[in-house]
Order: C-alpha cells, then sequence, then structure tokens
C-alpha cells in the first residue's frame, strides 16, 4: 500500500495518471465516446476520456448529453463491459498440423500484454470477483484469463450519479467499491473545481498513488466523497426483490414465462453486454488444404438456438425456456455454483435489451406482489 | 492424462492419441480403442465417465467411457454416428490419430453398490456408458448382491454389444433382458419398452442401486418404473446428456438447474436433481 493516505488530485492529475500507467508498460484503456455510445478503448491521453458525457438509460433506451460541468465519470456503464478484455469475445484456443498419419497440436503463444482499465465500476468490479470463481476455481484454470486478471492494473471510480437502470444497491454491488482495485477515485465537482479523490487498494495502486502529485485529503473532501456517492445510493430508481432467487425457483413452471416470450425476441443482446454472462461455443477450421486445423472460442448466448442442442433437437425450443435458463441462472442457480449472485445490477441488460424486458421487474410479477419501488 | 506434459497444458488442450483398433458393432455404431501417441503410463478413469474426442479440423465431442476400467493400456468408446464429427469419427482406421481431454465427470456409484442388489437400465447406446460399471462389478462378483441387466434397443439389429449381453445373461450369477421396440425376423423375446422388464426382474427393493441411462424420456419412464417397485430416489442415479464444449465448465451450456453436467454428472444421484427433472426444457 501507499504510505500516503487518501490524496486528492486535480483534473491534470488524469492525465499524469495515464501517463504513469503508459510508461510502466500497460495499455491503458478507458471510457471514451464512439458512435453515440460509451466504449471502452486505449486511450491515447486522459483527453479522450469523455468529459461533461452524461448518459440516459431507460429500459430499452439510451441517450448521451452533454453537462457544462465537465465531469468525466458522470456517465455510468456504456454497452460493453470488461470482459472484452479479460475473456474477449474471440480467443483463439490452440493449433493442430498434420504430421504423418496423425496431428501435433500447437498451443496458442500467451499473449503477455498488460492492460490498465481506468474508469471500472463498482458493479464490473464485482463482476471481475464473479468470473474469477468461473475461470480460476482451484481444480481448473483457464490460463489466458487468470494471467490478464493478474497482471490488470483496475482504477475504480465510484459512482456519484446513479444510470437509469442501476440497482447496484439492492445488489451489493455498489456505488462504492469496497475492494478489488488497485486505485479508487471519487470525482469531485464543485466549490473546490474539479478534483478526485484517490485511494489505494493494493501495493501497486500505492506505488502509483506515490508518483501522482496532489495533496493529503481533508476530512471535507472525504465528507464531500461521501455525500456524492451516498446521493448515488439514494436517488437509484430500481431494485432487485431480496428474495429472487426462492420466488424464481418456486415458478419454475409459471404461466409467466411465457408472457415474457411474447415479448422477448431472444436475440442475446441482454447476454452480450451483461458482465457476468461467460458461454462461449467453439469454432473449428481447416486451411485450404487441410493440413493445419485451428480452434476458437467464441462468445455464446443461451438465447442462441444450439447453445442446448443435443442429438435431436435442443433441449429449450421455447424462447419462454430460454429466457427462463437466463434469468434464473444470473440470479438462482449461479449461487448454488459459485457462491454468489451471477447479476452485480449494472442494468445493462435493461438498457440495451431492444423491447426493455427489465430483470427486476420480471422478478417481482412473477412473484406475483407488486411491491413497488 | 498420461503424459506429464499434459500437466501443464491448457484445459482446453487435446493430447494426441493414437486408434490401436476399430471396431464396427451396429449399421451406425463403432468402438475405437485409443492409447497415448507419446508416453504410455496408465489410464485410469472411473466408470461413467467421459472424453471430450476431437476429430481433425471437424470439431470435439463428449463421449463416455464404455471399456474396462481394468485396462490401463488403453481407452475405449463407442460411438453411434449422427452427425459432423461422429460420423467422422467413423473413418478413422489403426494408426490415425484423435485428441482427447479428460477424463471428466461423476462416476457410477460401484462402491456404494457393494453388498447390495445392482441394477442396470438402459437403452440403446446407453450401454456403452455402463459397459465398464458391468465389467467392475463381474471383476468384483462376489462383493455384489443380484445383478440385473435390463436393455432395450430399437430393434433387434440394434441391440449393442449382444454377444457379450449373451454370455453375461448366460452367467448364473446375472440376469440379463432385453426388448426392442420393433421386432423383426427371427426376433421372438420383449416387444415394447424396457421399463417393462422392471416388473419381471427380480431384486430386492430396499437395497438395491439402480443405475440408469437412455434417452431423457426413458429414464423418466424408467424412475418411475423403479419408484413403483420400492426404490428410494437415493438409490436412483442417472446419467444426463447436455451439449458441452468445454466439460470443464467455462462454455456454460450443459447446465442443468445448479448442477454443471460436465463437472457434477453426467452420473447423478436422482434425489439431486428430482426437483428439475422433469421441469419442461429446463
Ligand atoms: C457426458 C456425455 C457422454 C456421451 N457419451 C456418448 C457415448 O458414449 N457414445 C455416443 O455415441 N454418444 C455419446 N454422447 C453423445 C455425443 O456427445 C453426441 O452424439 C455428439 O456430440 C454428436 O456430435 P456430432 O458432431 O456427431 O453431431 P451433430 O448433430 O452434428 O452435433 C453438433 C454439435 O452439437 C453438440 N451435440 C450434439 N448432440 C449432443 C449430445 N447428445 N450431447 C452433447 N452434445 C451434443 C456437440 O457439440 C456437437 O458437436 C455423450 C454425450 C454426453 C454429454
Ligand atoms: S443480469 Fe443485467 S443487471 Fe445483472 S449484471 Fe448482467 S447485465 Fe448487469
Ligand atoms: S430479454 Fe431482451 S435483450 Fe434479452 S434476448 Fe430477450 S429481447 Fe433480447
Amino acid at each position: 500500500m501507499s504510505g500516503r493516505g487518501k490524496t486528492v488530485i486535480g483534473r491534470d492529475g488524469l492525465a499524469d495518471l495515464v501517463a504513469i500507467l503508459a510508461e510502466d508498460g500497460y495499455r491503458v484503456i478507458g471510457p471514451q465516446v464512439a458512435d453515440g455510445a460509451v466504449v471502452y478503448e486505449p486511450l491515447d491521453s486522459a483527453d479522450d476520456l469523455p468529459a461533461g458525457v452524461v448518459d440516459d438509460h431507460d429500459g430499452g433506451h439510451y441517450r448521451l448529453r452533454r453537462e457544462a460541468d465537465g465531469a468525466v465519470f458522470a456517465h455510468v456503464v456504456g454497452p460493453q463491459s470488461w470482459k472484452r478484455y479479460l475473456y474477449p469475445p474471440v480467443q483463439a484456443l490452440w493449433r493442430a498440423e498434420r504430421h504423418g498419419k496423425g496431428f501435433r497440436v500447437i498451443e496458442e503463444p500467451a499473449d503477455d500484454g498488460r492492460d490498465a482499465f481506468i474508469g471500472v465500476r463498482p458493479c464490473d468490479i464485482r463482476a471481475m470477483a464473479v468470473h474469477d470463481r468461473v475461470f480460476d476455481r482451484g481444480d481448473v484454470v483457464d490460463g489466458g484469463y487468470a494471467r490478464r486478471r493478474r497482471d490488470a492494473f483496475v482504477v475504480a471510480v465510484n459512482c456519484t450519479r446513479a444510470g437509469g437502470t442501476c440497482f447496484c444497491v439492492s445488489m451489493g454491488t455498489g456505488p462504492a467499491a469496497g475492494e478489488g482495485f488497485d486505485l479508487a477515485l471519487t470525482e469531485l465537482v464543485g466549490d473546490n473545481g474539479h478534483e478526485f479523490l484517490v485511494e489505494a487498494g493494493s501495493a501497486a495502486g500505492g506505488g502509483v498513488l506515490d508518483r501522482l502529485g496532489g495533496r493529503d485529503a481533508t476530512a471535507e473532501d472525504e465528507a464531500a466523497a461521501e455525500a456524492a456517492v451516498g446521493q448515488a445510493a439514494a436517488s437509484m430508481g430500481r431494485h432487485m426483490a431480496a428474495d429472487a432467487p426462492a420466488v424464481l425457483m418456486a415458478n419454475l413452471e409459471s404461466p409467466h414465462w411465457d408472457g415474457v416470450a411474447a415479448r422477448c425476441l431472444a436475440c442475446g443482446n441482454c447476454t452480450m453486454v451483461c458482465p457476468t454472462c461467460f458461454c462461449t461455443t467453439v469454432e473449428d477450421a481447416t486451411d485450404l488444404g487441410g493440413q493445419v486445423a485451428e480452434r476458437r472460442r467464441r462468445w455464446d448466448s443461451c438465447f442462441a438456438a444450439d447453445h442446448s442442442y443435443i442429438h435431436g433437437g435442443s433441449v429449450r425450443r421455447e424462447t419462454s425456456a430460454r429466457y427462463r435458463q437466463w434469468i434464473t441462472h444470473k440470479l438462482a442457480t449461479w449461487h448454488e455454483q459459485f457462491g454468489t449472485s451471477g447479476c452485480v445490477g449494472c442494468g445493462r441488460c435493461i438498457t440495451w435489451c431492444p423491447v426493455g424486458i427489465d430483470i427486476t421487474e420480471e422478478v417481482r410479477t412473477l412473484g406475483g406482489a407488486d411491491k413497488g419501488d | 492424462m498420461p503424459t506429464a506434459a499434459a500437466a501443464t497444458l491448457e484445459p482446453m488442450t487435446p493430447v494426441p492419441f493414437r486408434v490401436l483398433g476399430m471396431r464396427k458393432e451396429l449399421p451406425d455404431t463403432y468402438t475405437l480403442d485409443l492409447a497415448p501417441a507419446d508416453g504410455d503410463g496408465p489410464l485410469h478413469f472411473a466408470p461413467g465417465q467421459f472424453n471430450m474426442l476431437y476429430h481433425f479440423g471437424v470439431g470435439e465431442i463428449p463421449i463416455s467411457i464404455s471399456g474396462d476400467p481394468a485396462a490401463t493400456d488403453r481407452l475405449t468408446h463407442t460411438i453411434r454416428s449422427v452427425g459432423a464429427v461422429s460420423r467422422g469419427m467413423g473413418t478413422l482406421k489403426a494408426g490415425d490419430m484423435v485428441g482427447v481431454r479428460g477424463p471428466f465427470g461423476s462416476a457410477w456409484p460401484v462402491d456404494e453398490a457393494r453388498g447390495r442388489d445392482v441394477v442396470i437400465v438402459c437403452g440403446g447406446i446407453g450401454l456403452a456408458p455402463l459397459r465398464p460399471a458391468i465389467y467392475h462389478i463381474l471383476a468384483n462378483r462376489p462383493s455384489y448382491g443380484r445383478l440385473v441387466i435390463l436393455y432395450g434397443a430399437r430393434s433387434p439389429r440394434d441391440i449393442l454389444f449382444r454377444r457379450e449381453l449373451e454370455r453375461w445373461g448366460g452367467r448364473l450369477d446375472t440376469y440379463v433382458d432385453a426388448t426392442v421396440d420393433r421386432a423383426t425376423g427371427e426376433w421372438s423375446g420383449n416387444v415394447g419398452v424396457v421399463t417393462n422388464l422392471i416388473r419381471h426382474s427380480g431384486f430386492d427393493p430396499v437395497d438395491t442401486i439402480a443405475m440408469v441411462c437412455g434417452p431423457e424420456t426413458m429414464m423418466q419412464y424408467t424412475v418411475e418404473a423403479l419408484r413403483d417397485r420400492g426404490l428410494d430416489n437415493t438409490r436412483i442415479y442417472l446419467s444426463m446428456e447436455r451439449n458441452m464444449k468445454c466439460a470443464v465448465g467455462f462454455c456454460g451450456r450443459c447446465q442443468f438447474g445448479g448442477a454443471f453436467v460436465c463437472r457434477d454428472g453426467p452420473v447423478f444421484r436422482f434425489d439431486r436433481i428430482a426437483p428439475i427433472f422433469r421441469v419442461w426444457e429446463f
């Protein structure tokens, strides 16, 4: 850890942070605006960050607008999540080359780049911890994931504004990051100008913090940060019912599933944007001469017909069965499998569902009681 | 896996094995004997476990081990040709290569069944994953009570391991009965579903372990018939089939409620899955 306690840096401190991480050999990735959305892409400098950009979210609705205060992290989450870097959408697994009557298997050389992620929201930090339980279980480890994750430098940003579809408070995952980061920032825009309260969460984070300038945080700074985060928590419009796992498992045969299926397009958007969804398929390809074969792993969705295909047909033929699979896995059976919820309350699946299906509302309706918010 | 190098491999990387022998069992079913291409080391598995078999350039599929668990010099797999990979592997000859990952999954309760009667109910290719358990029980015959093997096939010409079934049935200490959906020609045996055979087979319902493998509908009726005979859910084991691409819990496709069929199964004690077994399309 850093010898320093919490520290306050100015707006230009962000530029220093990006520069220090780049100097240390990290590919620095952070939020920026592309095609009308906030995406996570490599940053050339802190100037790429989405200053003054605010995102409006609702079921099936997303729009960016500008605010004059120039806050860099006033947006919440974009349609992508960090899993695209830790567990990329397409991964080469290995190649096999013909050799006499047989073949030789050649593992893909491990990529060894290191990524620094700037602007990781508390819900997304929790999503990384969820994936650790999936891919780094001790008995079986996905080497690529474990390596990228271990080498990643995580700069968290505590949320000072609740997005329209967020429900992290009810999932216990936000709006403040408790652990799982190297550095955590809280953006302070107010009478003192534009500053960031910085806290180190690891030795590596402490080392970087030591090299950042800034001043020691005062009690007022900490109170201001706490108030800003508290304000986000207090204004959160959605919540997940606490008894969601029980409600789902008690209603596996409910007619309600047909009701969802009447709206759901089985497009799979919800699974692609979800930071914890991890289903994949594999693809085999050969070169034209049939001498070299390749195996790739690609993100897949439980909404796809062949996801549950076994000889003779899919186990889950109906959209109702596929939606039920998705939501029961996220909220109920994930607990049995990994000792945690598979949902971190980021709200992405609600925002990017083309018909605005809301995971929190589906649980409420299924539970029968309209408990309201 | 046999080679020392295998331990350092990524869980998704197959180990090359040579085809020692290829036997045609039925018009659409064949058996492959495999041995590691480099290194030898004993190949251990538990009855009921499966491997992921890779056919060069085509794909990789889960296939149960159908051989004798005491024969540690080879891996035996019995495969029905139904699609791209299973058909492609059917063209392999001795000396050709396949990729192997495994063994994976849970096993038939051959230890728990010691001292008890064992009733094995299977349909079609479902006999293949149970054959290692049968070998194990026969090799340790005095440790078990009655052994009942009930088998159902589509037609007389689809009866898998027919000569072995006849040999086992010829033993005084083993009861074998078979049935077919459609009789043809010289078949003078039972016609109808395999569950019909349960009534006539003698086993002690209070001290029997049942092992069931076949199409899911067949398993549903079998569980019912076994329960009617007085078997408790905790004494019934069945092997589930789900799509799987990785066999190590990464691909997410084999989920069955809270279970991953690849790691928590494929063999499940029925009471553990009873609440979801009948839920439509779950
Ligand atoms: C644990 C386990 C043990 C099995 N043991 C045997 C065995 O001993 N002998 C045998 O003949 N078959 C067995 N099967 C079934 C076998 O895996 C399928 O027949 C095979 O995957 C079909 O692949 P394909 O490419 O030939 O067919 P296609 O119809 O072209 O299948 C396309 C893809 O769908 C998936 N798929 C299709 N059917 C199944 C299925 N039944 N189970 C899982 N994935 C499937 C596979 O990923 C396959 O590559 C087992 C399945 C499981 C899950
Ligand atoms: S299920 Fe929806 S709200 Fe929950 S983590 Fe996934 S995308 Fe976010
Ligand atoms: S819930 Fe929405 S996003 Fe998910 S598959 Fe259905 S329509 Fe697509």
